[in-house]
């Protein structure tokens, strides 16, 4: 296994400016959030017909996407199949070089860090910039994002304003930290981009089988100059996404702003068919991924995961992602859905210490606006991490061993009777301020009550006798 | 009533004066308590760690031994919710068992969390406490988020003459104990932990109660350690204690 949630967890920890930003943005957007989700009189409703439309449309998913297939196509528009993250690669990258080009510009790229495409275009000798500004600062920096929304939620102006001055060119001479500064200095840049450059990649938050019609949401309007002013689009999206007919937009629409930024509606939502003589992109690619999907689809209790609509309320209300931040997740996909997603899409042995990171609180299933349970997944993943064997050797024992004793009452006496007398050995006014590994955890910041002389069987049992 | 006490493992060995006080507010209301001694363990703690066939074990012991009572009570709000709420996962996901899985079904309703006894199956909201301290409450999350118990446990609070309470800021917020996360997860756990107690010691109280012992052995371990001067007390503790006789 690769380095776990708890070391990553860790530096996170420790660092107190991400601590800061964190605490801050996921209380206001947690307060603002809950203003605009309860002003809503069917608020739960929308949230079960969301829930709905993902049902429908995952339990006849062959059916739905051949239909967006031949609609897509019946609208001029091309479709491409990627099985895995290396078909989806080189599709991806053959399309970019058919269009004669060395850059593209880049936008919602969720999909495209998961299939690691990025350092694939520049093996290529094909630059990608990242449009978002957000995504486009994590890249300047050769990061990582922490927050699906806000994928530089760990960066402070001062840090962002060294970054522009040193990779922006002239556009980053002598900037300020202003954040009115650092955005000019962002459009001005960006804008030169989107006028050079042919080829566009980007994300899909929706696809409508009915009409061919794909769709993507964001704030800045940046997205919208990525789809509307190269010759060339291609649009990459997992498989999960497919709406059956148009009209469900309509609850989508309502639900992913409310839940995602606290917005009354999205500021850009841009829907494109196929593509129009004399208007947008010459040539549209919609590339259909799979990755994994597929399997998770046939995971009775964990299918659920694929309703997710990305909108990062559930990373908003997470004590541990809060504290921990979005890197210990090593992944795009971070804090609860990122728990349950990226074991399922990477396996149990690479990621196997990620169904482990919460502390089943439940609040992600509370506010999740397609009511995933986030929680009864994680402990499904659990069982699967224990019965597939990528548990810690030691805790299988100990769990082995606790089960015979809770098995047999006598046991359990026994054990107890045994328990009193080695914690002789640590005890220090009434507590035990230190255990031995792997329970020394929990003296990490705790003392441990110590075993009363009579237990509560006791106390009954002679009572009775009287 | 016939009330059978299931009263959880960590009660039985580590907390034994919360079912003593748990029998002694039933006895006082009129009640009759049992306790199967065949009981032993929910099995919350091999369920949340993913030792699902160990936990279906120690399901059908459950069942064995409490599927003819009347009602079963327990002082943990998440060994409650585990029954109720993970009993028919394990039963259909992993025992795929039809007839044990219609066995939990049809024992879910007689399980209560103790406080739900009182205010919902008992309708009370005053049973005849008096604790003259300084008291603020954690909602578990189990309470709030599994078992939906809302204002229940507040509501039985607010009717103990002589108490002190005070609201805990910011009471939806997980304490950071969760089980083995505790352990495995020892540092994110101590951070939540820390923020907890903040907020326990602005209210000025000398104890924090909540309806759960897990919570509170992790929260009082820390109060403890930091030699705050605060103690955790079961909910159960303060509703058994009276003017005649104050629990200790
Ligand atoms: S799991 Fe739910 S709350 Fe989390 S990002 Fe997905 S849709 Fe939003």
């Amino acid at each position: 296994m690769s380095a776990s949630f708890p070391t990553r967890a860790a530096d996170g920890l420790r660092n107190t400016q991400q601590r800061r930003n964190l605490a801050k943005a996921t209380n206001t957007i947690r307060g603002k959030t809950a203003k605009v989700t309860a002003e809503l009189p069917d608020w739960e409703a929308l949230r079960e017909a969301g829930k709905a439309i993902k049902r429908e449309a995952h339990a006849r998913l062959d059916h739905y996407l051949l239909q967006l297939e031949e609609m897509v196509i019946k609208a001029g528009g091309h479709v491409h199949w990627a099985a895995d993250a290396a078909e989806a690669r080189s599709i991806i990258v053959r399309l970019t070089k058919d269009a004669g080009t060395d850059q593209v510009i880049k936008i919602k790229s969720m999909t495209t860090d998961e299939i690691e495409l990025n350092p694939a275009l520049e093996e290529a000798g094909i630059r990608p910039y990242e449009t978002d500004l957000a995504d486009m600062i994590v890249q300047m920096a050769r990061e990582k994002p922490s927050h699906l929304l806000v994928p530089a939620i760990h960066k402070n102006r001062v840090e962002i304003r060294d970054l522009f001055r040193a990779e922006m060119g002239e556009h980053g001479t002598g900037l300020s930290d202003r954040p009115p500064d650092l955005t000019r200095a962002a459009r001005a840049y960006l804008r030169q981009k989107f006028m050079e450059t042919k080829v566009a990649i980007s994300g899909a938050n929706f696809a409508v089988a009915e009409t061919g019609t794909v769709g993507v949401v964001e704030s800045e309007g940046n997205g919208r100059m990525c789809l509307t002013l190269p010759q060339v689009l291609i649009s990459i999206m997992g498989i999960e996404k497919v709406l059956p007919r148009f009209d469900d937009l309509s609850v989508f629409l309502q639900l992913l702003p409310r839940a995602a930024t606290g917005e009354r509606m999205n500021p850009y939502n841009s829907l494109w068919t196929g593509v129009h003589a004399g208007d947008g992109p010459r040539e549209f690619h919609l590339v259909l991924l799979d990755n994994g999907r597929s399997k998770i689809l046939a995971d009775e209790v964990a299918r659920e995961t694929l309703h997710c609509i990305r909108c990062s309320r559930c990373l908003n209300v997470c004590p541990v992602y809060e504290r921990a931040g979005g890197h210990a997740y090593d992944s795009m996909y971070q804090g609860p859905i990122g728990a349950i997603v990226t074991p399922q899409l990477r396996g149990l042995e690479e990621a196997g210490s990620l169904p482990y990171a919460s502390s089943l609180c439940g609040a992600c299933h509370e506010v999740c606006p397609v009511k995933i349970n986030i929680p009864q997944i994680l402990v499904h993943l659990r069982g699967r991490v224990v019965r597939e064997g990528h548990a810690g050797k030691g805790e299988a024992l100990a769990m082995g061993v606790a089960a015979r004793m809770f098995g047999n009452q006598g046991a359990l006496d026994w054990s107890l009777w045994a328990g009193r007398l080695g914690q002789k050995l640590l005890m220090r006014d009434g507590a035990l301020p230190w255990l031995p590994p792997p329970l020394s955890g929990w003296t990490l910041s705790r003392d441990f009550p110590a075993l009363p002389a009579e237990s509560f069987r006791d106390w009954w049992q002679k009572r009775e006798e009287k | 009533m016939r009330v059978s006490l299931f009263i959880t493992c960590i009660n039985d060995s580590l907390f034994p004066d919360t079912g003593r006080a748990v029998v002694r507010v039933l006895e006082r209301l009129g009640h009759q308590v049992e306790f199967p001694l065949a009981q032993t363990c929910c099995g919350q703690m091999h369920h949340n760690s993913g030792y699902h066939d160990d936990a279906v074990g120690l399901v059908r012991r459950f069942v064995d031994t409490f599927q003819d009572a009347e009602a079963i009570v327990i002082p943990s709000t998440s060994c409650t919710a585990m029954v109720r709420g993970q009993y028919p996962y394990l039963a259909k996901h992993v025992a795929k068992d039809e007839g044990l899985l219609r066995a939990v079904e049809v024992m879910a309703p007689r399980v209560f969390e103790f406080s739900e006894f009182l205010t919902q199956k008992l309708g009370l909201s005053d049973v005849g406490a008096y604790y003259p301290h300084r008291v603020t409450y954690h909602s578990s999350c189990n309470s709030l988020r599994s078992l939906h118990l809302g204002d229940g446990p507040l509501t039985l609070l607010r009717h103990v003459s002589g108490i002190d309470l005070v609201e805990l800021p910011n009471n939806r917020e997980c304490c950071g104990f969760g089980g083995t996360f505790a352990v495995k997860n020892a540092e994110t756990s101590t951070a939540m932990l820390t923020d907890k107690m903040r907020h326990i010691l602005s209210t000025g109280a000398e104890i924090c109660t909540a309806g759960d012992n897990s919570c509170l052995m992790h929260i009082g371990g820390g109060l403890s350690r930091q030699r705050t001067g605060v103690r955790t007390v079961h909910l159960a503790q303060i509703l058994a204690s009276t003017a005649e006789e104050p629990w200790a």
